[in-house]
């Protein structure tokens, strides 16, 4: 009984610092939009950084995605549709920004 | 549009969307052909209903089919909704075929409106509800047999794709009766489709039928995926699987990121449509371009969902037919993933005539050709299947052979396509519309009824008659030549595509031979019913109760005719590719197992029927603004859903004697049939025993 | 480090016997797959978004109709409401008192409607700007992106009050576990969606 509560508080903890750096990590991209510390596209750039590197907070600390044996499976996966979501996406804003950029 | 009756209970309908009022009012042949259709529904339903109800058999329906969780019977439903479709949409192309060739300068005999909705439903019905249920069925029955499992992942789920995709098959054909279809085409493109130029029922139809159809396949496929992945038998590596369980898994794969693209589109229609969004329309800002671009994310990846389970299917028959092992393997499953991943960067080239730069263009252009290579491979491999093997030229291998010379002839107008500056000459043309009957009657139907005369002696326990298969084969293959090539002259030529009218009589001769090509497709359908009832008469005769009919190598073969509910009695561990072949040649293929255990399967749920009926309620409620009704349909679903996790008694325990009992029947079978050689196995003496040869 | 850590919470489902743990295992898989085909919905409703940004056509910008507070404040709602749903799952691990994982989930419960509240609050508070999804293709955009999350929310609540009349009912037994850890899955990837949310449409929209 007493691995298993060493457990629980170990899972706690990873839950609490996965939900400490995802506040953090929203307050700094909302901080750098309201305070405007930089530039529109550097700013837009920095809150997308931040956005990605929240994702993989997420992933790792409440989805528990590691690189670890038990979700290699799921890592494949996620990492897969990334990179078709990526070809859907980007295809997308490509095409019809070049469709929008001829009509214009 | 018509006056509606009773806007709170009924929506918008009116008694002018009955084709029989219609008729009644305006005896048009074009009008009275419609009212026929309709009839047709509607005699054919009842004659359905009174003669089960004659035959006393809803009961077994309900037990054994409608409520069955076993892959198999899944399978099996899958493809009676195929052949169901499949007749309608090859009659609705019958019907475009005389009328062109009756309209040359001259009215016809099918008003413009009335054509609009024939090729609306003959292009919906070929994609979504003849070849996506004819190949999910195939997946369905064969792929877990092949992986030895004894059913698929999440077998309910499995249930509910099955009546989402019959319900939304039932619309379909409700909209022959009720209402009319949309004239927008298969792929639907707004602004056209939009309130302001089709304000009636038809798009709504097609928006719905598509919706339901498409979530019904995302799930099979995310099923068909986790059951290939988790649940092979001990030793089957996915270096080991069968080539039919690798192109079902990569079929599966683009199912669950292809269909998604579908669903948003036409679901950002329906917003349009219904909530005055303006996603597509002409003004305030909607742009009909990005609905070109998402359902053709979709479209390509459709065109390999659709050939690549056909590829599987070739690779087993080719395969098996020549007796010898299949010719480069890895590099079949090299190809079949290339295949996969780039079906996703090629969807530009269904559009390259709207606009985009000539840069963006050749990128796609390049990629398209690209997907040719790996393509090439596969069709290399298999004549080196075939090379110095003892071909036999049975039904399913005659298909095969078809679909080796006409899909590279296809393939070789694909390249014309994919450079832009050709794609501009003949798009929107008959050329086009060639071209891709060229790749997909080869490339899925021929597939498709070699897989069916191949496993039909599985499913049914007895084989497909020989002769009347030949007769089919025949008029599939004469009639798409006929019905075909000179559409490649037209296009060419330049006649337009979805023409009701044509106003060059040089087109005549050709529209002549396509007319006499499209009714030789018609008797080679006809033929194809013939000899399921020649065979169901003699069936006895043509039993192959052991289940192994053609002296192939894969698991399913290695069981009885008709497998058992359970498929394996003991789940078997393999350590090569053709396990059955190996075991065969290790001298016991039907060793039998030591002892026999209780198997607990899914037991019988009517969650799919109820969600599948329920979701067409909610479409039709949709469709024709009866709010309660869809209000109704949606609430009632997910009560289904919410009702159905309370449930806990979800298996139903075989007990170990059971199985003995049925193993040991079937092996007494095993003893009384006399081993066949390849030579005579499509005779009568083919029990299903192969002979092991030398 | 033990052989539970950093695979999914829950696993030692009543039988812990290799079968139920394969069960499970295809199970969370099956359901990463389904995520993954719905992360395709959103990301395709993103590209609109982002291709229809520019078609305001005169009517409601982003810079004028988004608020940066409330948008702030949902966040923090629904991170909380991750992080309470984790303390949920953990208690279920370990067998805690019913008591406690109810407790969790219901909070988990609060914190979800308390965010539908807002978000509703912030489409009325647009609608009252003439901000509504018939005035332009960029508004239509944003009203079929946002509020999807939105269902997606309402229906992870409905599906946790099913789970939590299970844990009642049927106690922790097999399928309560798994549809739990599915239900989690569910709701954290529901905060990677909101995260894509915040960054490319409330503050893109409100840089200046």
């Amino acid at each position: 009984m007493t691995s298993s509560k060493a457990d629980a508080a170990r899972e706690v903890r990873s839950y609490a610092i996965g939900y400490l750096l995802a506040l953090l990590l929203t307050g700094f991209a909302f901080g750098a939009v309201y305070w405007r510390v930089a530039s529109a596209t550097t700013t837009f750039g920095i809150v997308l950084g931040l956005g990605l590197v929240q994702m993989v907070v997420h992933f790792r600390f409440f989805l528990h995605i590691t690189l670890g044996k038990s979700s290699r499976a799921d890592l494949q996966l996620i990492l897969f549709s990334t990179l078709i979501i990526a070809l859907m996406v980007s295809g997308t804003l490509v095409i019809l920004f070049n469709l929008h950029h001829r009509m214009m | 549009m018509t006056e509606p009756l009773w806007p709170a209970l009924l929506g918008r309908f009116g008694w002018q969307d009955l084709p029989f009022v219609r008729a009644w009012a305006d005896p048009s042949l074009s009008e009275i052909i419609g009212a026929g259709a309709g009839a047709l529904v509607v005699v054919g339903g009842l004659a359905v209903v009174v003669l089960i109800t004659w035959l006393g058999r809803w009961g077994y329906l309900w037990r054994e089919w409608f409520t069955s969780l076993d892959h198999k019977r899944i399978g099996i439903l899958y493809v009676v909704i195929a052949f169901t479709m499949l007749s309608r949409a090859l009659v609705e192309a019958v019907l475009m075929r005389m009328q062109q060739a009756a309209a040359i300068n001259a009215p016809g005999f099918i008003a413009p409106d009335h054509f609009a909705q024939l090729f609306t439903t003959h292009g919906s019905i070929m994609i979504f509800f003849m070849a996506m249920p004819f190949l999910t069925g195939a997946i369905n029955y064969v792929m877990p047999l092949q992986i030895g499992a004894r059913d698929v992942a999440f077998p309910l789920l499995n249930a509910v794709s099955l009546w989402l995709t019959a319900g939304a098959a039932g619309l379909m054909m409700v909209s022959l009766v009720i209402g009319r279809f949309s004239t927008g085409g298969w792929t639907g493109y707004p602004p056209y489709t939009e309130l302001a130029f089709s304000p009636d029922v038809g798009p709504d139809y097609w928006i719905w039928a598509v919706t339901l159809g498409s979530i019904g396949t995302t799930l099979s496929g995310l099923n068909f995926a986790v059951t290939i992945y988790k649940l092979r038998c001990p030793g089957m590596t996915l270096m080991r699987m069968p080539m039919f369980v690798w192109t079902s898994l990569c079929t599966s794969i683009l199912m669950i990121f292809a269909m998604p693209p579908l669903t948003v589109a036409t679901a950002l229609l329906a917003l349009d449509r219904y909530l005055g969004f303006h996603f597509f329309t002409n003004d305030l800002g909607g742009n009909m371009m990005n609905y070109a671009n998402l359902i053709w994310l979709f479209g390509h990846p459709e065109v390999y969902i659709l050939i690549l389970p056909a590829f599987g299917v070739y690779s087993e028959v080719i395969a098996t037919f020549s007796s010898k092992e299949l010719y480069g393997y890895t590099s079949l499953v090299i190809a079949t993933m290339a295949i996969a991943v780039l079906s996703f960067t090629v969807w530009v080239h269904h559009f390259f005539t709207m606009g985009q730069s000539a840069n963006i263009n050749a990128v796609f252009g390049i990629a398209t050709m690209t997907i040719g290579l790996p393509t090439g491979v596969k069709i290399y491999d298999w004549i080196w299947t075939m090379f110095r093997g003892r071909v036999r030229f049975s039904v399913s291998m005659l298909y095969s052979l078809a679909f080796m010379m006409t899909f590279v002839l296809g393939g070789l107008t694909g390249i014309i396509l994919a450079f832009p500056p050709l794609d501009y000459l003949v798009h929107n043309t008959l050329f086009l519309v060639a071209h891709f009957h060229n790749m997909l009657i080869p490339g899925l139907l021929y597939g498709m009824l070699a897989g069916y005369h191949y496993w039909f002696p599985k499913a049914f326990g007895f084989r497909l008659d020989e002769k009347w298969g030949r007769i089919s084969f025949g008029c599939w293959v004469v009639g798409f030549y006929l019905a075909f090539m000179p559409l490649y002259v037209l296009g060419a030529g330049g006649m337009t595509r979805r023409s009701q009218a044509v106003f060059e009589p040089a087109f005549r001769p050709w529209l002549y031979v396509a007319g006499v090509g499209a009714l030789v497709l018609l008797s080679a359908l006809a033929s194809l019913f013939v000899q399921l009832l020649v065979s169901i008469r003699n069936r006895e005769a043509n039993r192959v109760p052991v289940g192994d009919p053609w002296n192939a190598g894969g698991l399913e073969w290695s069981i009885a005719a008709p497998p058992p509910e359970y498929n394996f009695a003991v789940i078997p561990t393999v350590n090569d590719r053709d396990p059955f072949h190996g075991d065969k040649a290790d001298g016991d293929p039907y060793a039998p197992p030591k002892r026999y255990e209780a198997i607990a399967m899914p037991a019988n749920s009517m969650t799919g029927p109820a969600l599948g009926g329920l979701g067409a309620v909610t479409a039709f409620g949709l469709v024709w603004h009866m709010w309660w009704l869809a209000g109704f349909g949606l609430a009632a679903g997910i009560a289904t859903i919410v009702a159905r996790s309370f449930v806990r008694d979800l298996h139903r325990t075989i007990p170990a004697a059971e199985v003995a009992r049925i193993d040991r029947h079937w092996r007494r079978d095993i003893r009384k049939a006399k081993p066949v050689g390849r030579a005579v196995e499509g005779t009568r003496a083919n029990r299903g025993l192969a002979e092991v040869e030398a | 480090m033990s052989a539970t850590e950093g695979a999914h919470p829950g696993l030692n489902i009543a039988h812990p016997h290799a079968q139920a743990q394969e069960e499970t295992e295809t199970a969370l898989f099956g359901f990463w797959v389904f995520l993954m085909s719905d992360a395709v919905i959103f990301a395709l409703l993103f590209a609109t978004y982002g291709v229809m940004l520019p078609a305001t056509v005169g009517g409601p910008t982003p810079a004028t109709v988004y608020e940066i507070g409330p948008a702030f404040l949902e966040t923090l709602i629904l991170l909380t409401s991750s992080f309470t749903f984790g303390l949920a799952s953990i208690a279920m691990k370990h067998d805690a008192p019913r008591r406690r994982i109810l407790g969790w989930m219901g909070a988990t419960l609060v914190l979800g409607l308390a965010f539908l509240a807002l978000e509703v609050r912030d489409f009325m508070t647009m609608f009252a700007q003439g901000a509504i999804p018939m005035r332009s293709g960029y508004l239509s955009s944003f009203f079929a992106l946002v509020p999807l999350h939105g269902l997606h929310v309402a229906a992870g609540c409905l599906w946790l009050v099913v789970m939590m009349a299970q844990v009642v009912v049927f106690g922790l037994d097999g399928r309560v576990r798994i549809n739990t850890l599915r239900l989690g899955l569910f709701w954290h990837f529901l905060d990677i969606i909101w995260i894509a949310l915040f960054s490319v449409v409330y503050l893109q929209g409100l840089i200046r």
